[in-house]
């Protein structure tokens, strides 16, 4: 006990002496949540739209002003060439074209039925999804009352309609920050464990200290243990300060049990720590250990579901996931913190990453034994 | 300058203390990959022995003191430490071994006094127990015991790692070049050091690839690309030296060597400092020889006369008829 301690207290003095390492664990958390909560936001906002108006009728005008009158939505050029819009679109200045043909209040007059031409920027995908959704609710919208007016019924008493009345449950006004804060906070505890962990022994090896310990009767799993233990409670500390940032600045509300949040948060730095020994036991350099960290890092947090839906990912992709420890802790995250999930709720999770911790956990022993 | 110190080494401790070995090497080979870097070496060495191995760069020292402090495991024969096996035992050794590795490897972001208390941890015990027989060595690093290891001076580093090696009162040490990159007053300093742990009963395993040092061990093993040449006192090895041995200067010693090297009856020659260490083929050259040899092409200031014998001299000596 008293060599893990004294290991325990070598590590915190080693991060203390460490400038640029204390620096890290305090501006990592507050940039993160800071930065990339604001940043990877999906709400949709200023849409641009270049509108041509071939027919300029008062039904062409009453539709370019509903569009306008949409927060999301700014009518931004105008032209009588569709071309021109086009170009606008590869120059990326409008995100939206509008094409109103000549004739297209006449069309709708006689023939009950007009067509529009709505051209989006698709190079994101998400966003042309969405704003292409936007806009074509706003037009289905206006079609419906123009429907209703030259008919002469009344706006609110439209026959022959469904009303779906959706409510979004668990983050009610679509939050996007309150989605991406537990997300991001999942991210930060994966950075802080697997760098440091990983970084630790091989600064050990770079520095020959490991050889020097080698001769000396510590036990590994001593020697492991006191390793581990200052980085669990570093990336806690990063956890909890995430958090308080997330309650502060976003008015984040944790609806689950913070205990849940931080007993998840040992078992899956656990498993973190685990890869990041293992990394560090195959690597010579601290080099080395940056670049297959880094390459885990990507997999693992652009397959987690941070910023795109696990659930429409290919199948085999979501069975990948499985072995993703960030994807199951991310999930956990969202769901105490969100939806005020219980234990009961994430047995599934639960075991996820008790198995890839202990697998983790066991490679990292295993090699640092076969290395010394 | 080392002369009285030869005598002191070579004859005492080795005789009175005779109790048996304290390391026993026996075919030893180790092998990485292409190369070979231990090749089938046996040698022990005697309680309270203080052993020099010797040899240049690449010798397999290193991998033999590895192979020794169960960091390595041979991929032939068998090595014992204090009657313990390196292989299956090497927990026990681990426990009554010291070890300093050719690079400094104690932590550098930790204090002087950090390091020490850390490694006494480690091995379950503290500096005060066993203070004694660091006190020689640490009351001389002591002032600096607030600084960090990495801002110490080399000599400094050494008598910290020392210290550190020394802290569970081992009854072997094991140093791995301990002097290479230390200034020549701190070398005599450490050299004094070790020779004082002897007396306290220490049985020390040195390797070293200066060969003024050899002549401060009791015994040593002259190695070359694996394999030990000879092991002997230093003064046995010098005195099986049988060869007429010359010291030769002029004022052009990049020319000396060649023309020396190219006349028929130069059997070796070698830069020794300022001089060059020559011999004559069949030892039957006589010195006004060379001296009419060198005299024809053209050297001045021509100094040719006749030396006594260095380790060095030996061991180039091995590496010629090798």
């Amino acid at each position: 006990m008293k060599t893990i301690f004294y290991v325990i207290q070598k590590e915190f003095i080693q991060v203390k002496r460490n400038k640029v390492m204390l620096r890290m664990i305090v501006m990592i958390p507050l940039l993160q949540m800071l930065v990339l909560v604001f940043a990877a936001t999906y709400d949709l906002k200023n849409v641009d739209i270049f509108l041509v108006d071939k027919d300029l009728s008062s039904t062409s005008r009453e539709l370019a002003g509903k569009l306008e009158a949409s927060p999301f939505f700014t009518i931004n050029n105008t032209s009588f060439d569709p071309e021109d819009g086009e170009k606008e679109l590869l120059r990326n200045a409008d995100e939206m074209v509008l094409v109103i043909p000549r004739g297209f209040e006449r069309d709708l007059i006689r023939d009950d039925k007009a067509s529009l031409q709505l051209l989006v920027n698709a190079i994101d995908g998400q966003a042309a999804q969405l704003g292409y959704s936007y806009a074509a609710s706003v037009i289905r919208d206006f079609n419906k009352n123009i429907i209703a007016e030259w008919k002469g019924l009344p706006e609110f008493n439209a026959p022959f309609q469904i009303n779906t009345v959706s409510r979004f449950w668990y983050n009610s006004e679509l939050e996007y920050k309150w989605y991406m804060a537990p997300g991001v906070l999942a991210i930060l505890v994966t950075l802080i464990g697997l760098f440091l962990s990983g970084m630790s022994l091989v600064k050990e090896k770079e520095q020959g200290t490991i050889e020097q310990l080698n001769v000396t009767p510590i036990k590994k799993i001593q020697f492991l243990t006191g390793k581990l233990i200052p980085f669990v409670v570093i990336a806690l500390f990063d956890l909890s300060f995430g958090l308080l940032i997330a309650k502060v600045v976003f008015n984040l509300p944790i609806v689950g049990s913070l205990w849940l949040v931080f007993g998840f948060g040992i078992l899956y730095l656990l498993g973190i720590l685990g890869l990041g020994l293992l990394i560090s036991t195959v690597a010579d350099t601290q080099q080395q250990v940056m670049f297959v960290t880094y390459f885990f890092m990507m997999i693992f947090i652009l397959m987690g579901g941070i910023f795109t839906p696990v659930d429409s990912m290919p199948h085999w992709a979501q069975l990948v996931n499985e072995a993703n420890p960030v994807f199951h802790f991310m999930k956990v995250m969202r769901m105490v913190v969100l939806k005020g999930s219980n234990f009961g709720d994430l047995i599934h999770e639960f075991v996820a990453l008790c198995i890839l911790g202990f697998t983790f956990l066991s490679l990292a022993v295993w090699r640092y034994r076969k290395t010394a | 300058m080392t002369t009285k110190i030869i005598i002191s080494g070579s004859e005492s401790p080795l005789l009175r203390r005779g109790l048996g070995e304290a390391i026993s090497i026996q075919h030893i080979s180790k092998s990485y990959k292409e190369v070979q870097a231990v090749r089938d070496i046996s040698l022990e060495v005697q309680k309270g022995e203080l052993f020099g191995l010797i040899g240049p760069d690449g010798a397999g020292k290193t991998t033999l003191m590895r192979i020794l402090m169960t960091l390595l495991i041979q991929d032939k024969g068998e090595a014992t430490m204090g009657g313990f096996d390196v292989v299956k035992d090497y927990k026990k050794i681990r426990n009554m071994v010291g070890y300093m590795p050719g690079r400094f490897s104690l932590y550098q972001d930790l204090t002087v006094e950090e390091n020490l208390n850390f490694f006494a941890t480690v091995f379950k015990t503290t500096v005060a127990e066993n203070y004694e027989l660091i006190r020689d060595i640490y009351v001389q690093i002591e002032p600096f015991k607030n600084r960090l290891a990495g801002k110490l001076s080399g000599g400094m580093k050494q008598k910290l790692a020392l210290s550190c090696a020394l802290i569970h009162k081992p009854e072997i040490l094991i140093l791995d070049e301990p002097t290479t990159g230390v200034d020549a007053v701190s070398r005599k300093e450490f050299w004094e050091m070790l020779k004082k742990l002897q007396q306290k009963g220490i049985t020390i395993l040195v390797s070293t690839p200066y060969m003024d040092e050899a002549t401060l061990c009791n015994r040593v093993a002259l190695m070359q690309k694996g394999k030990v040449l000879d092991i002997d006192t230093p003064r046995n090895l010098v005195d099986g030296y049988t060869r007429k041995l010359y010291a030769i200067r002029s004022n052009q010693m990049h020319h000396l060597i060649q023309d020396l090297r190219s006349y028929e009856k130069t059997d070796s020659a070698y830069a020794f400092g300022q001089y060059l260490h020559v011999t004559g083929k069949d030892d039957e050259v006589e010195a006004t020889e060379f001296e009419n040899f060198l005299m024809k092409k053209d050297h001045e200031n021509l100094e040719v006369f006749d030396i006594q014998p260095t380790i060095e001299d030996v061991f180039m000596e091995l590496l010629h008829e090798g």
